[in-house]
């Protein structure tokens, strides 16, 4: 491999390994599109990474991480009725957010077309939940497509981006978490770049009514349920589905995505194999090619990932035409829990044909080696920001989380921030915790990013209604958790420079009063100025502030000249209290089984922070490790 | 030809990344059939990253089912084992560098740091082929990755896959210093110990 940027625009055909998120980009690139818009979520940032390799000047495309998804789909909208063809990709949770505006998607013409991405995450990989995105399809009329792999993200896009241009309607592209990330082989056809881009922007109300109100919305929703019949009629000639004949006419399985994979694996060599539909459009389905395949077997098995969608309309479809086929789906409630893997499936086929598949291994807890639960990076501003808050809380006051890394102070030793619920919800949590409550004080932690993203209206809204909590914006500059992303923020923003809004100058202009700010290596100011904080009746900030390390460390290191350094312990000095490995918490800490502590010198960073937490300074000054 | 599962692990910031993708590149060098995916939620977080690989034509998704990995690959001392206990299968072979970064409970004092015995024991219960790799004097600990390489390498742990494929797949992944720091050394690792 050269460059992914150069592979990305290669004109002629190639043959290449790619995860499914690089896969995506290529298919942009070839299908033409316009625009894309984007906010960071796994499992999709990847596909941003893609974008970027491409250099700025030579991208076919406009992109922009927005300030978070509900604004990123309106960006790819405004683009589209201009006639551009668009793209919008976030995470399964970013639907949430982005909601109020797609639904109405559907309603619109879109001159150019829109493709909404998703990175749904069966599992919760890296989620707050799992949640099945193909409900929000129905609810708004909009097609979904689900690829299985790599292969089948490129060509099932360009499908997507065909179908969506050619019907002005919105189509989703459902990936799952290891479809974006699975790496493979993938034969790409060469692509020739268009002479000339036609860029004029073609709004005409004449496409419309734009305009969603009382007297237009009949019509559009007879406009989007006909859209959604010719996708229905266009199904089966798109010529995503397969079947896979293995001449079973006793059983059959319907499925689709990853968990077709799964079901492959599986299988294994067992035999009778059942016969297989392989779907490729999931939402509307052909039910003229899902009652065939019913008719031509006696019993089928609809293998569905997370909620029982597809079970449920098949079911009804079946009833309807009199089909005497036993149609199965989910049998209990651990079918629709989790992803569906290879062992996932192995035990509901044994639950429906024992005769075929023998139960998966039992899988045993492990109980030989401690839990490695996620951990803030060693020199961590929010690790020292714990540490210093802890001191200034009592017993009973309640602290509640927010996301991003920062969530990670739950975990002991620190155990700050009990609640969590999404992106910019603790001030509006807080507030609700505040009211009749006079003796526990409620602090609320928010991320920078989050703050941006949906921080605000809670915030105002303490503002508004005259909530008595404190808020502790754990700012580190960047989108830490997600890969370091910029935020508006930063100063910059992914195609250049752009105007920095400080969270300062927006809370003084909101008209907080009650603003501290500090680095928060500085912990004893920290913790002063919490309590300070705390003491004030109402709404008060604590700007704890200090750059992410881990994205400052690895800048660090690629200039000329790094030196590593690391803190030491004077054993002499060490009275083994253990306040750096058990109270301050940084991984670099490593107990000996005699009690004595040392540093991990592929751990520590030498940014001193535990220093201060040492009550017998045994911890020396960071120095220069000789190697 | 049966499918050849290989699982790696390590934790966030070790270079499992790299270790996954050197040998996803060196069997597409090789000619192999192969797939990969890497779990990586939360990884330069100090969890736990798993990679998968597997070739041949009947591997279908890239995950590996429980207990089915012929080779296991591990960067880190408790992980090695945490893998013997969920991926390795009876007979297998585990090969992991003995770092040791050691986990929440171990530092809070609350469960006691995982023994290499303990790696062995479970290695000698599964009759799996155990493979220890530690280099005490070397400089930067995140080329462990490719002194496990070498090792693989050498010990042809992983059939059909010869030197030069290796060498190639690093070719295509590093630049300069880096490429050359990593190729002297894999390059040194894979001579027999004299
Ligand atoms: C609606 C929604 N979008 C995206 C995400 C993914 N996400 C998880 S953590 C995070 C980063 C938050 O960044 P910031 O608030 O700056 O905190 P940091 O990680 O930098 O500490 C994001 C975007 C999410 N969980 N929910």
């Amino acid at each position: 491999m050269k460059s992914m940027g150069e592979m990305l625009l290669r004109r002629e055909a190639f043959a290449e390994i790619v995860m499914g998120n690089t896969a995506l980009v290529r298919a942009m690139v070839v299908a033409g599109t316009q625009v894309v818009t984007a906010y960071p979520g796994s499992p999709t940032p990847e596909i941003a990474t893609a974008i970027l390799s491409i250099p700025a000047d030579r991208r076919p495309f406009y992109f922009e991480f927005s300030t978070n998804e509900k604004v990123a789909t309106e960006v790819a909208y405004g683009a589209s009725v201009n006639g551009h063809l668009a793209t919008v990709f976030f995470k399964s949770v970013g639907l949430n957010v982005a909601a109020d505006t797609f639904v109405q998607l559907s309603l619109m013409n879109l001159m150019g077309g829109l493709v909404v991405v998703l990175g749904d995450d069966p599992g919760a990989n890296s989620s707050q939940n799992e949640q099945d995105n193909r409900h929000y399809a129905q609810l708004a009329y909009t097609p979904v497509i689900e690829p299985a792999d790599p292969a089948e993200v490129y060509s099932f896009y360009i499908e997507a981006a065909r179908l969506s241009r050619q019907l002005r309607m919105p189509v989703i592209l459902r990936l799952t978490t290891h479809v974006c990330h699975a790496k493979q082989k993938v034969r790409f056809p060469a692509w020739q770049p268009p002479a000339q881009v036609d860029r004029t922007p073609r709004f005409d109300v004449g496409n419309g009514p734009y305009i969603p109100l009382p007297f237009s919305v009949p019509e559009l929703k007879q406009r989007a349920l006909g859209r959604l019949e010719a996708v229905r009629g266009q199904a089966v000639a798109c010529g995503l589905h397969r079947f896979v004949d293995h001449g079973n006419r006793q059983r059959g399985v319907i499925a689709w995505g990853l968990p077709f994979l799964s079901l492959l694996d599986a299988l294994g060599d067992v035999q009778p194999k059942p016969d297989i539909l392989k779907l490729g459009i999931v939402y509307p389905l052909d039910h003229g090619q899902i009652a065939a395949f019913l008719d031509e077997h006696q019993e089928v098995l609809v293998l569905e990932e997370l909620d029982d969608l597809l079970e449920k309309e098949i079911k009804a479809k079946a009833y309807d035409l009199g089909l005497r086929t036993k149609i199965v789906g989910k049998l209990d409630a651990g079918d629709w829990i989790g992803e569906y893997t290879a062992d996932k499936v192995k035990g509901i086929l044994h639950k429906l044909w024992p005769d075929l598949v023998p139960a998966p291994p039992e899988i045993a807890l492990n109980v030989a080696v401690p839990d490695r639960p996620p951990q803030m990076c060693p020199g961590c501003g929010h690790r020292s920001a714990f540490h210093a808050i802890k001191q200034a809380l009592a017993a009973d006051d309640i602290t509640v989380a927010d996301i991003g890394c920062h969530t990670l102070g739950y975990l002991p030793p620190y155990e700050l921030g009990q609640l969590l619920m999404c992106m910019g919800a603790s001030p509006g949590i807080g507030a609700g915790m505040s009211l009749f409550n006079t003796n526990r004080r409620v602090l609320v932690f928010m991320g920078d990013s989050t703050f941006y993203h949906a921080g605000l209206p809670g915030t105002i809204n303490a503002l508004h209604n005259r909530h008595n909590l404190t808020m502790i914006v754990m700012e580190n500059g960047t989108t830490a958790m997600t890969g370091h992303q910029d935020h508006a923020g930063s100063g910059r923003n992914i195609n250049g420079p752009a105007p920095k809004l400080p969270i300062r100058k927006i809370l003084e202009g909101l008209g907080v009063e009650a603003i501290f700010e500090t680095d928060t290596y500085q912990q004893r100011q920290l913790t002063d100025l919490v309590r300070k904080a705390m003491a004030v009746e109402g709404f008060s900030v604590v700007i704890a502030r200090h750059p992410c390390m881990l994205k400052f460390t690895r800048e660090a290191r690629r200039k000329p000249g790094f030196e590593p350094r690391r803190v030491d312990i004077d054993q002499e000095t060490c009275e083994r209290i253990h306040a750096c490995v058990a109270v301050f918490g940084c991984p670099t800490f490593t107990r000996l089984p005699d009690g004595q502590i040392e540093i991990n010198p592929d751990l520590c960073i030498g940014d001193g922070s535990c220093i201060q937490t040492c009550p017998t300074q045994a911890i020396t000054k960071p120095a220069k490790t000789g190697a | 030809m049966t499918t050849f599962n290989i699982y790696m692990t390590g934790v966030g910031g070790q270079g499992i990344g790299l270790l996954s993708e050197v040998l996803l590149r060196a069997a597409d060098h090789a000619g192999l059939m192969v797939k990969s995916v890497d779990t990586h939620g939360l990884a330069q977080r100090g969890g736990i990253v798993v990679s998968q690989l597997r070739i041949g034509p009947q591997a279908h998704s890239p995950l590996i089912p429980a207990h089915a990995a012929d080779l296991v690959v591990a960067l880190e001392r408790h992980e090695a084992l945490r893998a013997a206990h969920a991926a390795l299968k009876a007979g297998g072979v585990l090969i992991y560098y003995d770092a040791l970064w050691q986990p929440l409970a171990v530092r809070l004092g609350q469960a006691p740091a995982v023994s290499a015995e303990a790696v062995a024991e479970k290695c000698g219960a599964l009759g799996a082929r155990l493979i220890r790799v530690h280099r005490p004097n070397l400089t930067d600990a995140r080329m462990q990755n490719i002194v496990v390489l070498a090792h693989i390498q050498r010990l042809g742990l992983i059939a059909h896959l010869e030197a030069a494929h290796y060498e190639h797949a690093m070719e295509d992944l590093l630049r300069g210093s880096t490429l050359e720091e990593n190729l002297a050394l894999f390059d040194a690792e894979r001579q027999p110990a004299s």
